[in-house]
């Protein structure tokens, strides 16, 4: 039975194929999206640990900046 | 209204979202493939080749959906110059790119059993081929201009220009003679379509916008955070 649906009538190996190139697509689109996240967060995270006070202290009066550091290493510097 | 569209009051949202939006897709895609793939019955005339439909065709509603939704952003750009809506509409595009490629390549996996053919230049599958062209020009301008200005024009161009496009590829099924059928989900009329084919068909293109709202999501919080990298460099 579980041959039977997989093989679909003679029509699997389109079906499966079909639905693989989708579900590879999403994975590649996820995870190059979010690895070029993480390359952007942490460069900011790199930037926002080497201010010194006077800078540090602009940068914490945006409320942007604190989310992007809430939950990172630095979050300690606000 | 555009007070909503202001960068910092939109990250703060977008960001908290961000994860909720993945297990939530996470767990929708699931349930839907099993109901495109097991549940969902065969159809009559091409038994179980009609399940490649779950994944083809909700593609290329979301790809013409992002690219109108990107055209009007870009029309509503030159008209009340707000920065935010390129943004917006430049973290939209690679999902639509994506789904326009899937919507192909699905569509020509299917095309062999049941038309005989992987490709055929019939009018529904060019048009949707020059949305794909429409698209990579868009992606590579904003990868090839350095300056905000002229990229922000050149992409909006491209972006009005290329949904000229749209309505051809809604009607050309209509207007030319193609090997695609008509229209069988309709809005206004009966759809073609069993209910329970189109409930899944429905559902599986809910969870295809979903997925284009978690890539929009970490592309658009990415392109904030490179915004702010630069405003850490000018203190």
């Amino acid at each position: 039975m579980i041959i039977d649906k997989l093989l679909m009538n003679g029509y699997g190996i389109f079906v499966w194929s079909a639905f693989a190139f989708t579900m590879i697509n999403f994975t590649f689109l996820y995870f190059v999206t979010k690895f070029t996240f993480e390359k952007e967060k942490n460069k900011f995270v790199l930037k926002y640990g080497s201010l010194n006070p006077e800078q540090s202290k602009a940068a914490k009066g945006q409320a942007t900046n604190r989310e992007i550091i809430s939950g990172t290493t630095v979050k300690s510097k606000i | 209204m555009f007070k909503f569209f202001g960068v910092n009051k939109l990250f703060s949202i977008t960001y908290r979202f961000q994860k909720y939006v993945f297990f939530l897709f996470v767990v929708f895609l699931s349930v839907r493939l099993v109901e495109a793939l097991i549940l969902s019955p065969p159809d009559y005339l091409q038994s179980d080749s009609v399940r490649i439909m779950y994944v083809h065709v909700p593609s290329a509603w979301v790809s013409l959906g992002i690219f109108s939704t990107i055209a009007f952003l870009s029309i509503g750009n030159f008209i009340f110059k707000n920065k935010n809506f390129s943004l917006i509409a430049k973290s939209l595009a690679p999902s639509g790119l994506v789904f326009n490629i899937i919507a192909l390549v699905t569509g020509a996996i299917w095309g062999k059993p049941t038309w005989g053919t992987f490709w055929a230049w019939d009018a529904r599958i060019t048009s949707m081929l020059i949305l794909a062209l429409f698209y990579g020009m868009y992606i590579l301008s904003w990868k090839i201009f350095e300056d905000k200005l002229q990229v922000t024009k050149i992409t909006s161009i491209i972006a009005i220009i290329g949904l000229v496009n749209v309505p051809i590829i809604k009607f050309s099924v209509e207007w030319w003679t193609t090997l695609h059928q008509p229209s069988s989900v309709k809005i206004l009329s009966d759809s073609a379509i069993h209910s329970s084919m189109i409930l899944p068909l429905f559902l599986m293109t809910a969870a295809f916008v979903l997925f284009s709202l978690l890539i929009f999501l970490m592309k658009y919080n990415t392109e904030l955070i490179k915004i702010k990298n630069k405003g850490l460099e000018r203190l």
